[in-house]
């Protein structure tokens, strides 16, 4: 699984002019989906396939949103209450998840399957609410969708 | 109501996501024409359009191609880096311009970034927007097999990880280069030394997708459209309570009112209620009062009213939203997104918070009223980007408007508009406490 690992991130190395560190973000994205969460050994292994330090690579993992420094469920629920879509009634929406899933915003399920976060603007305001469930945007979510969209992930 | 369509035409009719259609409504010709023009040609062609830019600050286009240093005066490779880090509440405008016009944005690249002498281009695309990524890389899968297309430039789409700050031109450019996000001083600035220190252009997507267009019917036509200083088209984002909420590709100097009302823009509020606010060119713009619609959507227009059309994100807001509690969300938002790096933006954004949550608490007095106004004023000015100011001036535009309503609630009193108001009781990001029960699952 490193091996693997070390040898895609060099693929994207190659991309980026030699002598940068621009391969980082993406080098973190990869790690994260292979071991869902940047664990400390996972930013050592970035380090190394990078030849940077693991505390350069947790600082700049730590900049970014969705960049996971614990561990997360299975699947991911994110609920944007920025402005447009808390006019929809986004925290209605959240509110049904958080019933629906036994947990509140920021917490994991029981069983470690669905964390469920809020999340500011996701950029389909005029569509709101807008849900990323595992990163796809659902449009215009109500509360009664929630039980449907936790049972897709059961 | 009819409105030219540049950047969006052709979708009604066709799916401009593949090349093959996109080619069969004339798609990459424009390329052809800007190849045999020239560089200094398009730059010029540019600036007769009086194109300006659609991020937010409104820089004219041409100008900023025309700053690149020669090769003689500066031997660095030049590098065009696209802004798609669209983050700024309101607004998704580029989300809708990658997923249905890709090689429309992507001729914009290749012209762009022949007239910069750019081999080069990074889009820098927020780590959100997953579909309209997979739609660019497809779009760019079909472009692999057209070296005709492509000629010697590559494109490389690199995705964000979630910062609103990525989207200020400095901090998207330290991102890029696999560092914390955070705003450079400037000068110098990109087109002086920008990417890895290079000469460097920053557009935007909209401004990217709009140059094919105006290769296509020369600068000249399409300084038609619009009124002064605000030329062309625009896609405008509208939400809130509207009935039909979406992107709408109009010429700037129609009225807000017209905006919001059309039958085939905005549609009027749901309910036929009473409009109460509206946010005009995203979160980070002055709040224009109800009474304030007649007002022209352009720069000229809105700047007389001082504010803006920032990134064209209308927000309506309805007679039942309590301003306290519009002010407490849009600070949230700020304070969880300053970068940290000045101290006035870092702090004074979490003072805003709290103070505007005493104020709906009821728990606050004139005084604390008088502070909120001083703490805005603390930061507006004194700040590296703009995100701190604009905070600071968004919020104080609210007390300043609705200076009743904040009075309302001082001393005991309250929320006036009680649970009524759909911000009643939001969970912002910032304010939301991760307790991970994972964590003591999985072993660290
Ligand atoms: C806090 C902040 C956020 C910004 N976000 C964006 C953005 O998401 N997209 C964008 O194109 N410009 C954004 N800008 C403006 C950019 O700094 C820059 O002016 C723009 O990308 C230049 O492109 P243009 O001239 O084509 O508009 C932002 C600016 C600030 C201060
Ligand atoms: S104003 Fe705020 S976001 Fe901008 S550089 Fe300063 S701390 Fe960072
Ligand atoms: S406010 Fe929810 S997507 Fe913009």
């Amino acid at each position: 699984m490193g091996v693997a690992l070390f040898e895609k991130i060099q693929e994207i190395r190659a991309i980026y002019p030699e002598g940068t560190q621009s391969a980082l973000l993406p080098a973190l994205r990869l790690a994260q989906e292979e071991y869902g969460w940047l664990s400390p050994d996972a930013l050592r292994e970035v380090a190394d396939a990078l030849d940077l330090t693991p505390a350069m690579c947790k600082s700049v993992a730590s900049f970014y949103d969705q960049f996971n420094l614990e561990p997360v469920g299975e699947h991911l629920v994110e609920v944007c209450t920025n402005v447009s879509c808390a006019l929809y009634g986004a925290q209605q929406v959240l509110e049904a998840f958080q019933d629906e899933l036994g947990c509140r915003a920021g917490e994991t399920t029981e069983d470690g399957k669905v964390t469920l976060r809020t999340i500011e603007c996701l950029g389909g305001c005029g569509w709101g609410t807008i849900v990323a469930v595992d990163h796809a945007y659902r449009k215009g979510v109500k509360p009664g969708d929630a039980a449907a969209i936790v049972k897709e992930l059961a | 109501m009819s409105h030219k369509q540049i950047v969006m035409a052709g979708t009604d009719a066709r799916d401009l996501t593949k090349l093959a259609e996109y080619e069969a409504v004339g798609g990459y010709a424009s390329l052809a024409k800007a190849r045999a023009l020239g560089a200094e040609a398009i730059t010029n062609e540019l600036m007769t359009s009086e194109l300006r830019g659609r991020g937010g600050a409104f820089f004219p286009t041409g100008r900023k191609w025309s700053f690149v240093p020669s090769p003689e005066q500066n031997p660095n490779p030049h590098y065009l880096v696209i802004n798609a880090d669209e983050s700024e509440p309101g607004s998704f405008k580029d989300n809708e311009i990658i997923s249905r016009v890709p090689h429309r944005f992507i001729e914009g690249c290749l012209i762009t970034a022949h007239a910069v002498l750019a081999k080069h281009v990074y889009v820098y695309i927020r780590g959100e927007y997953l579909e309209p990524y997979e739609i660019l890389v497809a779009a760019l899968e079909e472009l692999k097999e057209r070296p005709d297309l492509r000629g010697d430039v590559t494109i490389i789409v690199h995705r964000g990880a979630g910062a609103y700050i990525c989207g200020e031109e400095t901090a998207l450019l330290d991102s890029l280069e696999g560092k914390r996000g955070q705003p450079r001083t400037k000068p110098p600035f990109p087109a002086v030394a920008g990417l890895y220190a290079s000469p460097t252009v920053v557009n935007n997507v909209e401004t990217i997708a709009t140059v094919p267009a105006i290769i296509e019917m020369g600068g000249a036509e399409y300084a038609k459209l619009g009124v002064p200083n605000s030329r062309g088209t625009r896609l405008i984002s509208v939400s809130g309570h509207v009935e039909r909420g979406g992107n709408y590709e109009v010429e700037p100097g129609i009225s807000l009112k017209d905006l919001i009302f059309a039958p085939e823009l905005g549609g009027g509020v749901p309910g036929g209620r009473a409009i109460k606010a509206v946010i005009p060119g995203g979160s980070s713009t002055v709040i224009l009062t109800g009474d304030e619609l007649e007002v022209g959507y352009d720069f000229d227009s809105l700047l007389a009213k001082n504010t803006a059309m920032g990134s064209a994100g209308v927000i309506v807001l309805d007679d039942r939203v309590c301003m306290v509690q519009l002010g407490i969300r849009v600070s949230e938002f700020y304070e969880h997104e300053s970068c940290g790096k000045c101290t006035p933006c870092r702090e004074g954004t979490r003072w805003m918070t709290q103070i505007l949550r005493k104020l709906e608490a009821g728990d606050a007095s004139e005084h604390e009223l008088d502070l909120l106004l001083s703490v805005c004023d603390r930061i507006n000015g004194k700040c590296l980007c703009p995100l701190g100011d604009t905070a600071a001036m968004a919020i104080a535009s609210y007390v300043e408007k609705f200076r009743d309503e904040f009075i309302a609630h001082l001393n005991g009193g309250g929320c006036p508009c009680g649970d009524h108001s759909p911000l009643d009781g939001v969970l912002a990001p910032v304010a939301q406490h991760i307790h991970n029960h994972a964590s003591e699952l999985v072993p660290a």
